[in-house]
């Protein structure tokens, strides 16, 4: 049996390694590990909460602004503060273009070529390129000059002996299988996208200051009240957001559709077993937990999306016996001790910095997929038509959704049902606008010792910051459970895998000197892990003690 | 402009748009505080017949250096790395992965040696010979050490790579620390969480124009972007002048845009061209948000600013 070591795997954010064991052409067994550790978690301890948002948004530079929301959230949440409307549309409108800017460069940048062999794009015959593109979607820089003009660009980059990032691919592996005309133009569209995501970026620059690393949320609503009041500014939002409902109509879904028309027996392959989510898009504002969410949080077992459960925060555990931490019980986050060892991979006992979460003990896919799974089962109206058009049109049953085409399907359904949805928050706030109301932040007195919790669906998945704070209002304990985490976690005590490792068990390996397999199924969960660090002093080995709930 | 002409003609042969290009050598020119007559070798210099090769490592750190790189449009990040540069590693965007991706990094350092530009982004950590910290089994401070051994110059991406960053805040659990002071070396430290695509582009530009280091200050920065506070060129310091202050977000001093150094402001004690570049293509910065400046491009600000709504006596 062959041991096959991945590492580092790249296309993600932060440093993750991948084992797999390998019989008869299939994956038998596979491991996950984290390789860095920062200490976010006990770098917070004792500061100003108000800071927390800007330190965790440094959890990840990818997935910018979405823990500086949570962070928001957990601070809200402590004081008790019910934020302004203007405040909740602004942060929905932000958290939203996260959604079509993470969703839309993974699959282009970091997942493409997993699929895509730009080298074959070479041999494609430009007119039957445009042929092809006008088949699939109404889009300009679609013609057969376009195509040609990129086709003469590819091949001066490659004829200059300088292949920069594209070197050492897998290139005309076996199992790249789109014709040359469909290679060219996902090429085409990979170098569109890269230009099209500035625009992305600057719509969050536009309500949040800059991107990456958003500087607006404050405690009780949001700061940019002259952008938000300034009706020039909404409508350049909104002509952005149609150029990107645009390039999600007419390429990103086409796309999609047409590259999973080949690789239909991935439909098959990479699945997992349990689904989680918060809820996402707050519709009124309350204190938490009472907040009408337009994308239901739940919680699905063993696959029956007949029969979705709602969330119990109280349920959720972090445990370590397979990770570089010294042996104790499963602990809920407000709970949780953090005992760090030195990191000695062993396959058959420790192997990674990133603890195990589990709800009720049982590992939990989060991500896209739960998220589309739970607004599937609980009827929300377009994702539901949306889900059903992408089945119909691939010609696949239901259950081809506990995939790796599954996965990388319901990004894209909801990266369109939330960009349809954002112009109707923008009209919202031009209607409050219109009214008179300019309240962008809601007063609110520090609480002494609190605490507070802040969950919320992201793009990669179920995010939840917790903070404790005591009565000099400084941060007494501040933990992170990320999605990452959530997916990317080892095993447990019980032997149980995580949802990467599970799903990595019995995928397809045709030549393990270019395992393509492997980094299609572990792309498709869009890993992002520098977020996953946990409490640590190395040197004092501290043990941090939380207060039971 | 003889010499700008047959630079264009150059450039259409390389497929950049013409128009674009010239944006791009007049806002590098701009930034760098060039004549104008500098430009026909501005685009020279991010001509040339070998694209100059690029070795970008990712350490301690959250990518968000790279995801600001990544949107830079002058140039477009395509042409960057089609055209202008030879990005021969970065993790974030390259195709192959494990052993495949050790092969470019080696090959790279082989092929390049004494040649390439090694990009650092992220701090790196030291305690206990590093190991909190591994790229494909090896201490990310063993690789920096083998990568700036045959770079012609060591760029640290950002306020990690610079002077340790997040990772580093007290109480600085994995002893976390730059590039430069970890390898004892001296980097071209563009500091800023992230910095501005538009410096980091300038640098490299300058490096290529004048074949060496551009003027640094006392920390390590390219004077040209950090040689004035954040205040000095605020657009709201008319405000500040005149005792006008926002008070609470939300007031009527914020619908107003006034000055937001009551409300923690670290601009004063800043240095960067935010407030003339802005991020995003111009669109917005902090400030412009109504949200004060956290100080990201100086030493340590992490402990240094913080707290970062109270304002410094």
């Amino acid at each position: 049996m062959a041991k096959l070591t991945i590492d580092p795997i790249t296309r993600i954010e932060g440093h993750l390694r991948i084992d797999v064991e390998i019989e008869n052409g299939k994956v038998k067994d596979a491991w996950s590990s984290a390789q860095l550790f920062r200490g976010l978690e006990i770098i917070l301890k004792g500061r100003d909460p108000r800071d927390a948002p800007h330190i965790t948004q440094r959890a990840c530079g990818v997935c910018t602004e979405v823990h500086a929301l949570a962070s928001i959230r957990a601070l809200d949440d402590a004081a008790g503060v019910k934020i302004p409307d203007l405040a909740r549309l602004t942060r929905n409108l932000l958290h939203g273009v996260q959604f079509i800017h993470d969703h839309i460069t993974h699959f282009y940048v970091l997942h493409a070529l997993d699929w895509v062999d730009v080298v074959n794009a070479l041999q494609a015959d430009p007119k039957k390129t445009a042929a092809l593109a006008d088949s699939l979607g109404n889009y300009p820089n679609s013609g057969v000059n376009d195509f040609r003009d990129v086709k003469a660009r590819l091949q001066k980059f490659v004829d200059s002996g300088q292949l920069g990032p594209f070197a050492n691919g897998y290139w005309g592996h076996p199992d790249y299988r789109l014709p040359a005309e469909a290679n060219l133009l996902a090429a085409a569209h990979y170098i569109e996208w890269l230009r099209m995501q500035t625009r992305a970026a600057r719509m969050m620059a536009m309500l949040g200051g800059k991107n990456p690393h958003v500087q607006v949320h404050v405690t009780g609503g949001v700061s940019c009240v002259q952008d938000v009041m300034d009706v020039e500014r909404l409508s350049e939002f909104l002509w952005y957001l149609q150029a990107m409902r645009r390039f999600i109509d007419n390429v990103y879904l086409p796309d999609l559709l047409a590259v999973a028309s080949f690789y239909k027996d991935w439909g098959g392959i990479g699945g997992t077993t349990n689904f989680l989510a918060y809820g996402n898009f707050p519709q009124k504002s309350g204190p938490y937990g009472q907040e009408d969410m337009w994308l239901p949080g739940g919680v699905i077992f063993d696959r029956d999306i007949a029969k979705p459960q709602p969330v119990d925060p109280a349920r959720i555990t972090e445990e370590v016996k397979r990770a570089w931490y010294a042996d104790g019980e499963p602990r809920h986050p407000y709970q949780g001790v953090t005992e760090p060892i030195l990191p000695d991979y062993d396959y058959e006992g420790k192997y990674s910095f990133f603890k195990a979460p589990r709800y009720e003990g049982r590992p939990m896919e989060v991500g896209p997929l739960a998220q589309m799974l739970m607004a599937y089962a609980g009827g929300v109206a377009p994702v539901k038509a949306s889900v059903e058009a992408v089945l119909k049109h691939l010609d696949i049953p239901v259950t081809a959704l506990f995939s790796t085409l599954g996965r990388t399907a319901a990004r894209a359904i909801q990266t369109k049902v939330i960009t349809d949805e954002m112009e109707l928050w923008v009209n919202q706030i031009v209607e409050r606008l219109r009214v008179g109301d300019t309240e962008t932040v809601a007063r609110w007195q520090w609480p002494g010792e609190a605490m507070g919790m802040g969950l919320i669906d992201v793009p990669r998945g179920a995010l939840g910051h917790w903070v404790k704070q005591n009565a000099q209002n400084r941060i007494d304990n501040y933990q992170l459970v990320v999605p990452s985490t959530w997916n990317l976690g080892p095993r447990d005590a019980k032997g149980q895998l995580g949802p990467v490792e599970e799903s990595l068990v019995g995928t397809p390996v045709a030549d393990p000197k270019r395992p393509v397999e492997i980094l299609r199924t572990v792309h498709s969960f869009d890993p992002c892990i520098a977020c996953g660090v946990h409490v640590i002093d190395p040197h004092t080995n501290e043990v941090y003690k939380f207060k039971v709930l | 402009m003889d010499k700008l002409d047959h630079v264009l003609e150059h450039i259409d042969s390389k497929g950049i748009n013409r128009r674009d290009f010239i944006k791009l050598t007049t806002l590098v020119t701009s930034v760098l505080g060039l004549a104008p007559a500098m430009i026909p070798k501005v685009a020279q210099a991010m001509t040339a017949k070998e694209r100059p090769t690029v070795i970008w490592l990712h350490f301690a750190e959250c990518t968000g250096c790279s995801e600001a790189f990544i949107r830079s449009s002058y140039p477009w990040i395509d042409e960057l790395v089609l055209e202008v540069l030879n990005v021969a590693y970065h993790e974030t965007i390259m195709a192959p992965a494990g052993h495949a991706a050790e092969k470019s990094l080696h090959e790279a350092m082989e092929r390049y040696k004494g040649k390439y530009i090694l990009v650092c982004e992220g701090g790196i950590p030291t305690a206990d010979g590093g190991v909190w910290g591994k790229v494909a089994g090896r201490p990310m401070i063993e690789i920096a050490k083998e990568a700036a051994k045959g770079a012609v110059a060591v760029m640290a991406m950002g306020t990690c790579a610079c002077y340790g960053g997040v990772q580093a805040a007290k109480p600085n659990p994995t002893k976390a620390m730059g590039v430069g002071e970890a390898l004892g070396i001296q980097t071209i430290n563009l500091a800023g969480c992230p910095p501005n695509p538009v410096n980091a582009v300038s640098a490299v530009v300058q490096f290529l124009l004048l074949g060496r280091t551009p003027a640094l200050d006392d920390y390590g920065r390219p004077k040209f972007a950090y040689g004035a506070t954040i205040h000095d060129k605020c657009p709201r310091r008319a405000h500040f002048e005149e005792a006008e202050f926002v008070k609470r977000f939300g007031d009527e001093g914020a619908i107003n845009g006034w000055c937001l150094f009551e409300m923690g402001c670290k601009g004063p004690d800043t240095h960067n061209n935010c407030s003339l570049v802005k991020f995003n293509d111009g669109t917005n910065w902090p400030v412009g948000a109504g949200h004060p400046c956290l100080g990201c491009s100086e030493p340590q600000f992490w402990d240094n600013m913080a707290p970062f709504y109270t304002s410094k006596p």
